[in-house]
């Protein structure tokens, strides 16, 4: 199980004993279906062996077997907090393949709908983050605003989760007719609740003895293990794909990326929070300039992509998501590579947990907000 | 469908379209890259090498630590099954240029190895195990190549063509 012999050592005259202790994969804690086996000495931990593999479907495998359109339902279901980023992924990369044009006002739709997912998904995180360092109340406020969030997409999208709502060519249908209206207000809740959420857990003295200088990763460390998103800003690597290879439409929308400055659990967490009024402002400039007009390029249902491969990057909440599309022409992918976000932050999980204190553990891990769906694919 | 099988038919390709960061790489791999004697090609917008599977890990540390390269980020490492061969896929990107570029290799699938690039960028390592996993390719080098997705004593690569599904069957 773990490479590591257990061996006694002496400390004065006590003899200690390194022990295991196996967290998961059934834990509250592990957010999903995650395993560690953790060596420790006393309450330090000397060794780590993640085990992952418990969700996985053969979700690439199965993608090989499907129409392309019906692949976006199986996109739905890899990172499940962050439906939209994922459904955009994967059709902008048929698109890139066909050369699609994608009407003006899809994007617009496509990118504030983004852009409310990832608000959604860090308060997901804001909550749980809290309970993770032992503050019940925060995710009552989180939820409170994300259920809004909720009722949003089921007013657009006509359902809560998996919406299959963004479409190869655009979207499914038009936004509700009261859509700005409704946003507008939305957008002043969330503004608040966010702030309110913020000034009741992240300058807490409690709070923040338990995430700062917990779990820190130098800049190039981050790099080196692939690491994105928030996991790699809060390190003091300012890498965002919508700054850096702008896509869609986000090179028209004036935004901050919000990084860290010691890369430990508080910076990835404040970066999150940061993140989600920098993600309401790009709301609220999508919607002031959205035009009128169709919503998508109509094609035809079964798709002949030409031959070829692509791969694209999108900015998803987790971290750079990428999508490797290989065609030989038929109305089936060849192949389809997900690169998940979570996967690669949660790789460097053991370097981030040796030599912490077991009940730091769950902070760190807290702190990487993984979805075990797209790790295990 | 029949309509693809008329004689006469070609499937179409993907337009390839480089940017001017793309360009600027195709022009500057050859010499980096010369001593491993790689086929520089283009796939849609980003420029691909394929190279000898032996020299994947050599290729991957010039490719790190030449200047003008600097792709000190591996985004995403996978394998592709086209049945006569396998060939494993390197995408690999420069947080300092931020340029883009694809590095293939070529493998048989009764001798598929390659070399390990861990020791390159520590990331490489779940995505050995996972290929290692699925297809059966083997990363020379690796530290611990043990299953990661599927189970200990999972028989055959489910990721290649040729895996056959179990069918569902009534009981």
């Amino acid at each position: 199980m773990v490479d590591v012999s257990v061996e006694s050592q002496s400390e004065g005259q006590l003899d200690t004993v390194q022990m295991l202790v196996n967290m998961g994969p059934q834990h509250p804690s592990t957010h999903g279906v995650f395993r560690m086996v953790l060596m420790v000495d006393g309450e330090r931990i000397v060794d780590v062996e993640p085990h992952i593999g418990y969700l996985h479907r053969g979700s690439e495998k199965l993608c090989e077997g499907e129409i392309y359109a019906q692949i976006v339902t199986l996109f739905d279901r890899l990172d499940y907090i962050s439906n939209l980023n994922n459904e955009m992924a994967f059709c902008r990369a048929v698109e890139k393949l066909m050369s699609l044009e994608v009407p003006e006002r899809a994007e617009y739709v496509r990118v504030i709908l983004c852009e409310l997912n990832r608000v959604a998904s860090h308060l997901l995180f804001f909550g749980t983050f809290g309970i993770d360092a032992g503050a019940m109340t925060p995710i009552m406020y989180a939820f409170r605003d994300r259920e809004k969030i909720q009722s949003m997409f089921e007013a657009v999208t006509g359902a809560r989760m998996m919406h299959n709502y963004i479409r190869i060519g655009g979207v499914k249908n038009d936004v509700p007719d009261d859509f700005r209206q409704r946003m507008t207000a939305l957008i002043g809740e969330l503004r608040q609740g966010i702030d309110e959420a913020d000034r009741l857990l992240s300058f807490g003295e409690i709070f923040l003895a338990r995430s700062k200088g917990i779990g820190v990763i130098a800049p190039e460390r981050a790099i080196a293990y692939g690491a994105s998103g928030p996991t790699l800003r809060a390190s003091g690597v300012p890498m965002d794909v919508r700054k850096d290879a702008p896509y869609s439409i986000y090179d028209r929308f004036d935004f901050g990326i919000p990084i860290g400055e010691k890369g430990d659990s508080w910076d990835r967490f404040y970066v999150r929070v940061e993140e989600m009024r920098q993600s309401l402002s790009i709301i609220e400039q999508a919607l002031r300039d959205m035009p009128e007009g169709p919503t998508i390029t109509p094609t035809r249902l079964v798709l002949r992509p030409p031959q070829g491969e692509v791969y694209v990057r999108g900015e998803n909440p987790r971290g750079e998501i990428g999508v490797y599309l290989v065609s030989n022409g038929a109305d089936r992918p060849y192949r389809v590579k997900v690169r998940p976000p979570s996967f690669c932050n949660l790789m460097a999980i053991r370097e981030l947990l040796l030599n912490t204190y077991v009940a730091d553990a769950v902070v760190i891990l807290g702190s990487l907000d993984i979805v075990l769906g797209e790790v295990d694919r | 469908m029949v309509e693809r099988h008329r004689p006469g038919h070609t499937t179409p390709q993907a337009a390839v379209a480089l940017d001017e960061k793309g360009q600027a790489l195709e022009r500057l791999l050859p010499d980096v890259l010369a001593r491993f004697n790689p086929e520089l090609g283009a796939a849609v917008d980003l420029v691909t090498a394929t190279v000898n599977p032996s020299d994947v890990a050599e290729a991957c540390l010039t490719l790190r630590d030449s200047p003008e390269c600097r792709f000190d980020y591996l985004t995403c490492l996978c394998v592709v099954d086209y049945e006569e061969h396998l060939q494993v896929v390197y995408h690999l990107y420069s947080t300092t240029h931020k340029h883009m570029m694809v590095l293939k290799a070529n493998v048989s699938p009764e001798q598929a190895v390659v070399p390990t690039v861990t020791s390159v960028w520590v990331g490489a390592d779940w995505f050995e195990r996972e290929s290692h996993d699925l297809f059966g390719v083997t990363f020379d080098g690796h530290p611990n190549l043990a299953p990661l997705l599927l189970y200990e004593g999972f028989e055959g690569y489910p990721g290649r063509r040729n895996f056959e599904m179990p069918e569902y069957a009534e009981w």
